[in-house]
């Protein structure tokens, strides 16, 4: 058992560190937000920003806890306690997304606005669905459903740890079932809501979905990153094989292909079609420095991962599996800069103002806080799970 | 030194039954240790130990990379020498190398020649199709997909003696062993 105390104390560490400092940058943000209007317009911009950035890996860990629970596989025991202590923190970022509800919708969106509105007759078409009080609603449906799914997966699947109960395993299999489409429905129309309507516009199908896609692959890499921290410690390291690695190598690289895939269908579709109303979008997104941006996430968010992915070594290797996992949780918040402060510009040139490096890291640190506490709040490893020991066996032989 | 080209009725190699993979990978061990490097191994369900302890190397991934990287060139090149170079269309004011649009059947290209030097390398780096195989002779191999473990020492593994095989295979006490003669 004392081979156990180092990371325990290491978690500990952490958890102040990460709280500390997330009082701290909230604090500042808050602080500088308050000093002139233009500050406070910054900081919801960035907020909104981080908020988004920070959802990812609390939901998509719902939503990959879900997929695994239908699929199984040897790669989700591995991580699946990491990935109910970030789905643990929904409710946190349901929390969070209180700032933007109460003060955020009338310096982001411009569909709030009634002399906007009123100059408008697209928005005007628009009104019934992109008003208020029905945005309010919305956002509260989202969360309920998410928070409902969250703490019904994380109470289900500690019932079967004690019990080993089949009815709980069929239960959780129903509500993962059920919980994915709904999961993938809820989570298209949050993007529309508070990522697409930023340019009221514009309109896109498949913008929900690179979201829901992000999310898985921003909790894949942040689930590795986890793992090999925790596989550095003793007796932590025997039970993660080379071959969840391989797994989970095998399934980023499957996500940053499909993010990817999703991208260009978008991408072509506008281009080929050629319409007024939709290519303005990715005019701003590739003009005034912002296609800059553009091919660094063509790069890193494609293919210099997709490149060193291919290689089965790279796979197996826990130390370059975690470098790319780190460039690719960068590059997803360069994704969502690119995807939402281009709005904020009106056709403007790329700038980059300290809020928006602040903003993302005073959220972490609050959420890695949290995650860190749901963590040391149950064993890492399951060890009445039928199918984790036989893992575990594994393990050990090779 | 290149081996002679062998006759009908020369030994082909010899064949081992084991109960377990357990066995069979000490075996490949014990095998491999004295310096052994051309074995094949025969199981009944697929054991991953066995393809790493045997040392094979497959350039198989090499090839599907090749071929995947030639479709993406066939399929790109395509479409350019169609729509910029042989036949260029003014199509709603687009420049003539439109390669946004290419991509989709590149993409598909590359896909359908990594998949076809995939299936194809596989058979062709196997030896297949092949309707017969000397140890298919032994009586006992038909256990092979049952629940019996194999290995096959042959004879065109560069340091292959057959009064050693058979000392190296007997001192391990297998089930059943077998001289294996070409046909």
């Amino acid at each position: 058992m004392s081979d156990q105390t180092p990371l325990s104390t290491n978690l500990g560490r952490l958890q102040r560190a990460s709280f500390v400092l997330a009082a701290v940058g909230l604090g500042g943000l808050v602080l500088a937000a308050a000093l002139s209007p233009e500050n406070t317009e910054q900081f919801y911009r960035s907020y909104l920003m981080a908020f988004l950035y920070w959802l990812a890996p609390a939901l998509g860990s719902l939503a990959i806890v879900m997929l695994h629970n239908m699929t199984g596989g040897a790669w989700g025991f591995a991580i699946r306690r990491q990935l109910e202590a970030a789905m643990r923190n929904v409710p946190l970022m349901a929390l969070l997304f209180v700032p933007i509800l109460i003060g955020g919708i009338h310096p982001l969106y411009e569909w709030s606005h009634a002399d906007v509105v009123a100059a408008d007759p697209i928005l005007q078409g628009k009104a019934l669905y992109l008003n208020r009080t029905f945005f309010t609603v919305r956002a509260i449906g989202y969360f309920c459903v998410w928070i409902f799914l969250a703490l019904s997966i994380v109470r289900l699947s500690a019932r079967y740890d004690r019990t080993l109960s089949v009815a709980a395993l069929r239960k959780l299999k129903v509500v993962s079932g059920l919980g994915l489409g709904t999961y993938v429905l809820t989570m298209s129309f949050a993007a529309f809501d508070w990522g697409m309507s930023l340019e009221p516009h514009w309109f896109s199908t498949i913008y929900g979905l690179l979201f829901v896609i992000g999310q898985g692959l921003a909790t894949l890499c942040f689930a590795v990153l986890v793992a090999s921290r925790i596989a550095r410690h003793e007796p932590f390291s025997r039970w993660f094989a080379k071959s969840h690695f391989h797994d989970l190598g095998n399934l980023i690289m499957a996500f940053v292909m499909l993010w990817a895939y999703v991208s260009f269908s978008q991408f072509l579709i506008i281009w080929q079609a050629n319409l007024p109303e939709e290519t303005p979008w990715y005019l701003h997104r590739t003009g005034h420095g912002w296609q800059t941006v553009a091919i660094l996430l063509v790069a890193f968010h494609f293919v210099i991962p997709f490149l060193i992915l291919l290689n089965r070594r790279t796979k197996r290797n826990m130390r370059v599996l975690a470098t790319i996992a780190a460039a690719i949780l960068v590059a997803r918040y360069v994704e969502i800069f690119w995807l939402i402060a281009p709005a904020f510009q009106h056709g403007g040139g790329l700038s980059v103002h300290w809020m928006d490096i602040v903003a993302p890291l005073s959220v972490g640190a609050l959420w890695i806080g949290a995650f860190v506490r749901n963590l040391r709040g149950r064993p890492l490893v399951s060890l009445q799970d039928g199918k984790l020991l036989g893992q575990l066996e594994e393990a050990s032989h090779g | 030194m290149k081996k002679p080209k062998p006759q009908s009725g020369d030994s082909f190699g010899y064949l081992a039954e084991f109960p377990d993979q357990h066995k069979l990978l000490d075996a490949i061990h014990t095998c491999r240790d004295a310096g052994y490097r051309k074995m094949e191994a025969y199981t009944p369900l697929p054991v991953h130990e066995v393809w790493e302890a045997l040392g094979h190397t497959s350039p198989l991934a090499k090839l599907v990379l090749g071929g995947g990287i030639t479709g993406a060139l066939v399929g790109f090149g395509m479409q350019y020498y169609a729509s910029a170079v042989h036949y260029p269309i003014n199509i709603g004011g687009r420049p003539f190398n439109s390669w946004p649009s290419f991509i989709v059947i590149t993409f598909e290209m590359t896909i359908l020649f990594a998949a076809l030097t995939a299936v194809f390398g596989m058979l062709a780096l196997n030896g297949l199709p092949r309707p017969h195989h000397p140890v298919f002779d032994v009586p006992e191999f038909d256990n092979a997909s049952r629940d019996r473990f194999f290995l096959l020492v042959p004879w065109y593994d560069p340091i292959y003696d057959r009064g050693h095989v058979e000392q190296l295979f007997d001192a391990m006490h297998p089930l059943s062993l077998n001289e294996v003669f070409h046909p």
